[in-house]
């Protein structure tokens, strides 16, 4: 369908920006394992520190890029689905606040002054800008959400007996706890380290800093995967030549996320103080609880597939599976999301390992961190990012894809080196390697008292997977920027495919209503947080200053 | 609205999971693998030092600052059963102990404690893993299990 030209320009920048910045951000992807494998034994390279740099990686990789591309997605999704435009103004207001935000945090850290990581824990302070700029960019990704459910509601009142559309429920499921969850981290930003990072207030409690991060920071995690999940049931079945094996089985999978996304976050606080036994074990178990709608999206999107094979005229137990359009120029799209797919068996089996507990202790903050979770926010996330941008650029500038063989590799090259570099990663962190540590200068410098040879196999086979890696990022972005030169051959627009569902489906108005489901969610949230914040509050009896990462002196008031 | 399919996916995803939350129980109850336990804070965690509660009973209490721990070396008999506090005087520190799955926060303010015995004689290293500064990758420590002998 066709797009207005403003709401469409604002869609493209949301699309181009994050793409741009990722440059940077796989840059220093690379530069992280050439580092940890001892390969460079250097605090910087080219004006950039490791710290200063792997702050940049996290921030652009999982925060900027996501937060665009799930506004863009979102508005996609929107408009397609009920034919209805957002609201012109409030469109660019959020893309001017995500843009300048996005732009005041990246001066921060480029310029040297916040060099926290992308969880920035107090008490290391960033410069102000950092945590404005990072404020500016959640508070913009808000501004659409309250217009989306205004069309919501309109295509509601003229569709009253319909279900509404799976990708519809999974985008305002996605920004609904998006909304809630940023709550928190705005509370902890605005409230707690913005005056005192400015100097205004002294000290700060840091255990409720940090439940209110996590209180935040696992629901992130569904942010980021929600958008790929929409395009699995809603999209993937169609591009397989098939159709959708159940609708509503998409729609439980959504509301589950809704009520169990947030109440979760102790899982990251493990190994924290101040937070009682009981609350940790809670959220493990009900960690396990939101694993089951990753098991209905896997049978259902396994069965999908294999309708579809079948209706090419497969047969077999296993063999259907190469009868799908793997390698196919027409259908990229296709390669992009099964690869992502492929990776989030792994991803998701070794999230299960993070979340259980007492076994959490093994592998708490080693390297086996890091090889996870580029399973999932690089694995099904990112991927499913790159083939939308691309296949959203080229429709709505209505330029074809430039060299569209490196576009079709992408996914598989990324996925062999993304696996090699988690399994390298995960090795590691099983034998105790740290993340978040530039190893070149000690554990991996043969010429430090503190080197450690167990971890050379491990962090090469990071090395060998990062390149890789990067290569499929270079093709990358030789297609995304390649096809942003080429002349425009047809009519700009938004055309989603969709996948019907294989049974006729009734409406189930359990299944096609938001208040009971929100209901819950603000219950469990309530029984679970309510004795995490208050644990963090009741135990901490020291607050801190703030730290520069440079000086162990605090910063003083002046 | 469900068919048989789903119907069994849905079994055994709950089947599954119901195994996992058991191991979890398991690991808890038969073989004693916690997480941190939950204490108040007081100034007392804030001296670093070892002590010995009875001839196999120590306890260790670890002040983690940018850019070290301290005690740096702890000795103790083998087969010693110790309990280890953890706090922090600046940022945030982790401490993760090689071999032994303790893997504790050090964090201002509060006071992470496991308890772990040491079977084997060895040298047990200790790894700061939560980023806390550009000292960050200098920050290690060591539990010295036996040998040499004090
Ligand atoms: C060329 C591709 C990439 C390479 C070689 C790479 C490599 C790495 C390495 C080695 C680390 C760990 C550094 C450390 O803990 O010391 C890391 C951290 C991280 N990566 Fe990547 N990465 C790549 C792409 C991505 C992508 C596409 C995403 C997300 C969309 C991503 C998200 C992250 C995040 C969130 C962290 C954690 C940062 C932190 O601990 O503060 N990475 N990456
Ligand atoms: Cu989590
Ligand atoms: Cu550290």
């Amino acid at each position: 369908m066709q797009v207005s030209r403003p709401i469409r320009n604002i869609l493209l920048i949301e699309l181009f920006v994050p793409i741009l910045l990722l440059t940077l951000g796989i840059y220093h992807g690379l530069m992280q394992v050439i580092y940890r494998s001892g390969v460079i034994q250097r605090t910087s390279v080219a004006g950039l520190d490791y710290y200063q740099g792997l702050t940049l990686h996290g921030v652009i990789n999982a925060i900027v890029l996501t937060t665009f591309f799930a506004v863009a997605f979102g508005h996609a999704t929107m408009i397609f689905y009920t034919k209805r435009e957002p609201n012109k103004t409030a469109t660019l207001v959020s893309m001017l606040l995500m843009v300048i935000g996005t732009g005041l945090a990246a001066a921060a850290i480029l310029a040297g002054k916040a060099s926290v990581l992308y969880t920035f824990y107090p008490p290391l302070k960033a410069h102000p800008a950092f945590y404005i700029g990072t404020a500016m960019l959640i508070v913009g990704s808000w501004v659409p959400y309250f217009d989306w459910i205004r069309m919501y509601l309109s295509w509601k009142r003229e569709h009253p007996q319909e279900s509404t559309p799976v990708a519809v429920i999974g985008t305002l499921v996605n920004f609904t706890i998006w909304f809630v969850c940023t709550l928190a981290v705005a509370y902890e930003v605005l409230v707690m380290l913005v005056p005192w990072s400015l100097g205004w207030t002294q000290e700060i409690n840091i255990m409720l800093a940090r439940t209110l991060f996590w209180f935040f920071g696992h629901a992130l995690v569904y942010f980021w995967l929600l958008p790929s999940y929409i395009m699995f049931y809603t999209i993937l079945p169609k591009l397989a030549g098939g159709k959708l094996y159940s609708g509503n089985a998409g729609r439980i999978a959504f509301f589950i996320f809704l009520i169990l996304s947030i109440p979760i976050g102790v899982h990251h606080q493990f190994g924290d103080p101040s937070i009682g036994r009981g609350v940790k074990l809670t959220q493990s178990i009900l960690t396990f609880g939101v694993a089951i709608p990753s098991f209905i999206t896997a049978f259902t999107i396994a069965a999908s597939l294999e309708y579809a094979a079948r209706k090419r005229g497969a047969t077999g137990l296993w063999s259907w599976i190469w009868k799908l359009p793997f390698f196919r120029k027409d259908v990229f799209l296709f390669g992009y999301l099964i690869n992502g797919l492929i990776l989030f068996i792994f991803g998701g089996l070794t999230g299960l390992v993070n979340a259980s507990y007492s076994l959490n202790n093994v592998v708490h903050n080693t390297s086996f961190i890091p090889g996870h979770f580029h399973l999932t926010v690089g694995g099904p996330v990112f991927l499913a990012i790159l083939g939308m941008s691309i296949y959203m650029l080229s429709q709505l500038t209505g330029r074809r894809i430039y060299a569209p063989v490196l576009n079709t590799i992408v996914p598989y090259l990324w996925t062999v080196g993304v696996l090699i570099f988690s399994a390298g990663l995960m090795y590691g962190g099983l034998i105790g390697e740290p993340r978040r540590t530039n190893m070149g200068l000690t554990y991996l410098n043969p010429s430090s008292e503190q080197f450690n040879p167990y971890w050379v196999v491990s962090s090469m086979l990071g090395l060998a997977g990062g390149g890789i890696m990067f290569t499929a990022g270079l093709l990358y972005f030789i297609s995304f920027f390649g096809t942003c030169f080429r002349k425009r051959s047809a009519a700009p627009e938004i055309d989603l495919p969709v996948s019907e569902t294989l049974h006729e489906e009734r409406r189930v108005p359990l299944l096609d209503s938001f208040k009971p489901w929100l209901a819950i969610m603000g219950l469990i949230i309530f029984l679970t947080y309510a004795p995490a914040i208050s644990d963090a509050i009741n135990n901490t009896n020291r607050k801190a200053p703030p730290y520069k990462p440079t000086d162990p002196v605090p910063v003083v008031r002046k | 609205m469900l068919d048989k399919f789903e119907r069994n996916v849905i079994i055994t995803a709950l089947t599954v999971s119901a195994l996992f939350i058991f191991s979890i129980f398991y690991a808890l109850g038969a073989r004693r693998q916690d997480v941190s336990e939950c204490l108040p804070y007081n100034k007392t965690y804030e001296t670093a030092r070892v002590e010995q509660i009875d001839a196999k009973t120590y306890q260790i209490y670890y002040v983690a600052r940018m850019w070290n721990f301290e005690p740096a070396i702890s000795y103790i008999p083998v087969g010693s059963e110790v309990d280890l506090f953890v706090t922090s005087l600046d940022v945030v520190h982790g401490f993760n102990v090689f071999d032994k799955n303790v893997n504790l926060m050090a964090v201002p303010g509060g006071v992470a404690k496991t308890t772990v015995t040491f079977t084997e004689p060895g040298v047990y290293k200790i790894v700061c893993h939560e980023f806390c500064g550009t000292g960050h990758q200098n920050m290690e420590a060591e539990i010295i299990v036996n040998y040499p002998r004090k």
